[in-house]
């Protein structure tokens, strides 16, 4: 048998004529833990569903080895069977079942059918020691815990199914240091006692931390494997790899787009979480945006951006918001989404499925949708006519690829449907828009033509801001930008300023400043 | 000029939209053949439109609540409620007849606006809160009516649901037998011409707009089984009794529910809603506005249908409306509406609303004894749904 347990050899995966795997190969060796690198919409979170039979064979091509026998998985539980076990980035654990049910969930201890309780928390307890649990009750609902704790549970449920292959997609994403530090040790332990682990991180800190070697995927293809202590393992290392260009062919220039006056302000803005007024998510936070002006809004997950925007945007979260907002010089107030659509607000969701757009229906209807009271209709009669032809004037202009309006806005590929949701806010003909993550899960060609679209946007005069989790993306497109920490403005760069190391330096200092405090 | 039309782009005709117009034609030639041709009969055909408008109307209003992506489980016993106010006054207090109608259709709206105010102000499921009605409506039915039959209801009252437009019959032999009222045929012709003028206009606009068009032979033949349909049906109804008051009203309600839907911003934030209530919401969208009224007014259609059934009965019944809300939400999903909101059609509701009309007197015509009717009924159902996702899962 050789020394790999896993080989993946010219997987292809296509949704609906998009290639999102192309010809990735990689091998991991026993024992070791392998990091999956790449951007977003790389293919990272694909290549694993591929992997543990989420697509089954068929779906894909390529060949899966595994412990020297090739595998064809019609579904999890063949996968799970051979002892590849993974945890995705969503917790799929059961809120209020007790952690000793969620750590056996589809995989119960029982007796003719009948399941063992008795059995069941015994072996949960010794799960969780192996975990670093042990001081946890087993009858408490899951839900009891913290999200760090969460994920050791679903660790622990992955142990109960007898592992020998884990695969974390992103394990770290909603933790802290603290608990991120935890987990990554965790993993360490076990690789010792003899696991084999794929990690898939954006934390390159944590990759070079537990890494035994990297794979780097982008664009769908597999770009290299290095090892550690024969390659250079640093974060620039690992960034060149996934990007693999120079960042200036990524972000179109801006040019002819002069600067005006302030059009969009927000002053004191002072936000409460949604269920518990308590508990402030956005304090004292003040911004302001320029006509012609692209102005980032930076920071981790959990820093309260999307809770901003949407805060902004006819008070669309949260409770007890004061502070003022000024549009023109103008005070206004916005209570709901019509008003602020009305007050020449847009707000672009970071999730276009849920918040976006409805799939079911075609392109037409889903980009006239927040115009139609305004600019599509009579006394509440649609205008049929000059919906179809602005829809299509839209079409054009952004370059949705499809032969017609009339196509349904669920079977387009997300640049497209993302494309659709601007041509959405675009026609309601804001000053000030807002882009809550704009390219995420696109592929580069449509990354281009949207930013495209944004400094044509600017060019017209509009106020716009971007909120983006990629730092690059906020350098590449934003003239200016605010560092978001834990619901307070960290600080602001602009021009040359932004830098990566400028926009983490600002989180840091914060952090301590509130350290200190 | 030439060029122009050269270059249009031509595409077939969806036959899916018509899928269900079809299994109607051909549920009817099946009960022909069993019954020996009596489904085919003036009076039958007159009956269908005669027994089920309450159906249609309740499925209209059933479908607005099925693309908002919500049910009504409460619809028979409001019904029945309606009908027994209107009852109760014309009997008991000597109110007019159109009085007790306004107050049929009042009561019906406050029954939806009580709907709507927990559905949309305080956000309880529409399962509980109308489960709640429909227990709440039966009882309340029962009270008023001290769990007796009010009638009979005065001639005024039942006209709505059994009289005929006065018109003239021609080509009548000289006893008044046979010959056919003038007045079918000239809707029949009326429809015929509409029919394929809307289908001229639509090219039009369409190659105007540089839209694809549809091939000219398959909008001549889905015009010819159309109006082939529609021309039977009057003539059918002329050879009887001419136009019941029932097709009028049935027909308004239709109308104005089908420009409601396809015409109008209101129709496109309940599709809108239906089909991603958050996505709405973020459009700017007031969802708690859209559904408050999609409820008020199946309340409403309700108070409609309370009147069209207590005056087909000449009386108000406490038992009546029982099961309707089954009968109406067939119709939808059998025209084609989706249980998770956002997809249906006003014209496909009534399309079902006619199959399961069909089939109900086609089997009472054939002698099926009444549970085998609600066997086949329900057969009807899951086949028409069934094959109506397997076809839309093959798309995909």
């Amino acid at each position: 048998m050789a020394e790999y347990i896993l080989e993946m050899n010219h997987i292809v995966k296509e949704f609906s004529g998009v290639r999102a795997l192309d010809d990735v190969n990689f091998k991991v060796r026993q024992g070791e833990i392998m990091a999956i690198c790449g951007e977003n919409g790389a293919g990272k979170s694909t290549l694993m569903n591929v992997l543990s039979g989420v697509y089954p064979h068929g779906e894909y091509s390529g060949d899966i080895i595994y412990k020297g026998e090739e595998c064809r998985f019609r579904r999890i539980r063949d996968s799970e069977k051979k002892g590849i076990v993974i945890i995705h980035q969503e917790l799929a654990l059961s809120p209020y079942l007790s952690i000793a049910e969620n750590v056996f969930l589809g995989n119960e201890r029982k007796k003719n059918g009948i399941i063992d309780w008795v059995e069941t928390r015994r072996e949960a307890q010794t799960l969780l020691e192996k975990v670093g649990l042990e001081r946890e009750n087993v009858n408490v609902p899951v839900n009891t815990l913290g999200v760090g704790k969460q994920q050791l549970i679903e660790i622990a449920k992955a142990l109960g199914k007898k592992a020998d292959l884990l695969i974390l997609d992103e394990p770290t994403a909603a933790l802290n240091d603290q608990e991120s530090k935890q987990l990554l040790d965790l993993m360490l332990q076990l690789k010792a006692q003899g696991m084999t682990c794929i990690i898939i991180s954006h934390k390159l800190n944590e990759i070079s931390y537990v890494a035994d070697s990297i794979t780097i995927i982008r664009d769908g293809h597999t770009i290299e494997t290095l090892e550690k202590g024969k390659d250079d393992f640093s974060e620039e290392r690992i960034i060149k790899g996934m990007v693999g260009r120079e960042l200036t062919n990524r972000y179109p220039k801006r040019t002819d787009c002069p600067i005006g006056d302030v059009i969009f302000q927000v002053k004191d803005w002072n936000v409460y979480h949604p269920d518990d007024s308590t508990r402030p998510i956005l304090k004292n936070i003040d911004l302001q945006v320029r006509a012609g002006e692209v102005v980032g809004l930076a920071g981790l997950m959990g820093a309260g951006r999307t809770e901003l925007a949407m805060s902004l945007f006819g008070k669309s979260y949260g409770q007890k918001i004061s502070g003022q907002v000024l549009i023109n010089g103008k005070e206004v107030e916005m209570g709901n989404v019509q008003e602020a659509i009305s007050q020449k607000m847009a707000y672009v969701s970071e999730d276009r499925k849920t918040y976006g757009l409805v799939l079911i229906d075609s392109i037409k209807f889903n980009m006239t949708l927040s115009a139609l009271r305004n600019f599509f209709s009579r006394r509440g009669i649609v205008d049929q006519n000059s919906e179809a032809v602005k829809a299509e004037e839209y079409r054009r202009r952004i370059n949705v690829k499809t032969n017609s309006i009339e196509q349904v806005v669920g079977s387009l590929s997300g640049g497209n449907q993302q494309k659709v949701v601007l041509a959405k806010w675009m026609l309601t003909q804001p000053d000030v828009l807002i882009l809550d993550e704009p390219t995420r899960g696109i592929d580069v060609g449509a990354k281009y033509e949207i930013y495209t679209v944004i400094n044509e946007l600017a060019k017209a005069g509009k106020a716009i801001i971007i909120i983006s989790s990629e730092m690059p993306e906020i350098i590449g497109t934003c003239d200016r930008t605010y560092v978001l920490n834990e619901g307070e403005i960290a600080g602001e760069l602009r021009g040359e300023e932004m830098t990566q190391e400028a926009i983490m330096g600002a989180i840091m200092a914060h952090n301590n400043r509130k350290g200190e405090l | 000029m030439e060029n122009a039309v050269k270059n249009q782009k031509k595409v077939n005709l969806s036959l899916k939209q018509y899928g269900m117009v079809l299994a109607l034609i051909a549920v009817y030639l099946i009960f022909a053949v069993i019954t020996g041709g009596k489904n085919m009969a003036p009076m039958t055909v007159n009956n269908i439109i005669m027994q089920n408008g309450y159906v249609i109307i309740l499925g209209v209003g059933r479908l607005i609540c099925v693309l908002s992506g919500n049910v009504d489980l409460g619809v028979g016993s409001v019904v029945a409620t309606c009908g027994a106010v209107a009852g109760t006054l014309i009997v008991d207090y000597g109110v007019s007849s159109p009085l007790a109608m306004l107050a049929s259709l009042a009561v019906g709206l406050l029954f939806g606006a009580f709907v709507g105010f927990f559905v949309a102000k305080l956000e309880i499921p529409p399962f509980i809160v109308t489960l709640a009605t429909m227990l709440m409506g039966r009882g309340i039915c029962y009270v008023i009516l001290q769990a007796q039959t009010k009638g009979p209801l005065p001639a005024d009252y039942t006209w709505v649901s059994t009289g005929f437009l006065p018109t003239i019959k021609i080509g009548a032999a000289a006893d008044g037998t046979g010959g056919v009222y003038l007045i079918c045929l000239i809707i029949a012709a009326v429809i015929a011409v509409l029919v394929v003028m809307g289908d001229i206009r639509g090219q039009k606009v369409a190659a105007k707009n540089g839209l694809p068009t549809i091939y000219t032979w398959q909008l001549a033949v889905k015009d010819a089984v159309i109006i082939g349909i529609e021309t039977f049906f009057f003539y059918k109804l002329g050879c009887y009794n001419g136009i019941p008051i029932m097709l009028i009203l049935v027909a308004i309600v239709v109308a104005i529910y089908h420009f409601i839907t396809t015409q109008t911003v209101a129709g496109r934030q309940i599709y809108a809603m239906g089909g991603n209530a958050k996505a709405a919401r973020l459009s700017g969208i007031n969802t708690q506005k859209v559904f408050f009224w999609v409820y008020a007014n199946m309340g409403l259609l309700c108070g409609l249908a309370g009147i069209v059934l207590s005056a087909r009965n000449a009386s108000a019944t406490p038992k009546a409306g029982d099961g309707f809300e089954m009968d109406a939400i067939a119709s939808c999903y059998i025209g084609g509406a989706a249980t998770s909101g956002g997809v249906g059609t006003v014209i496909g509701a009534v399309v079902g609303a006619f199959i399961m009309g069909i089939l109900n007197i086609g089997m009472s015509l054939a002698g099926f004894d009444t549970n085998v009717q609600k066997i086949v009924k329900g057969a009807v159902l899951l086949g028409a749904v069934t094959m109506d996702l397997l076809g839309k899962r093959k798309k995909k």
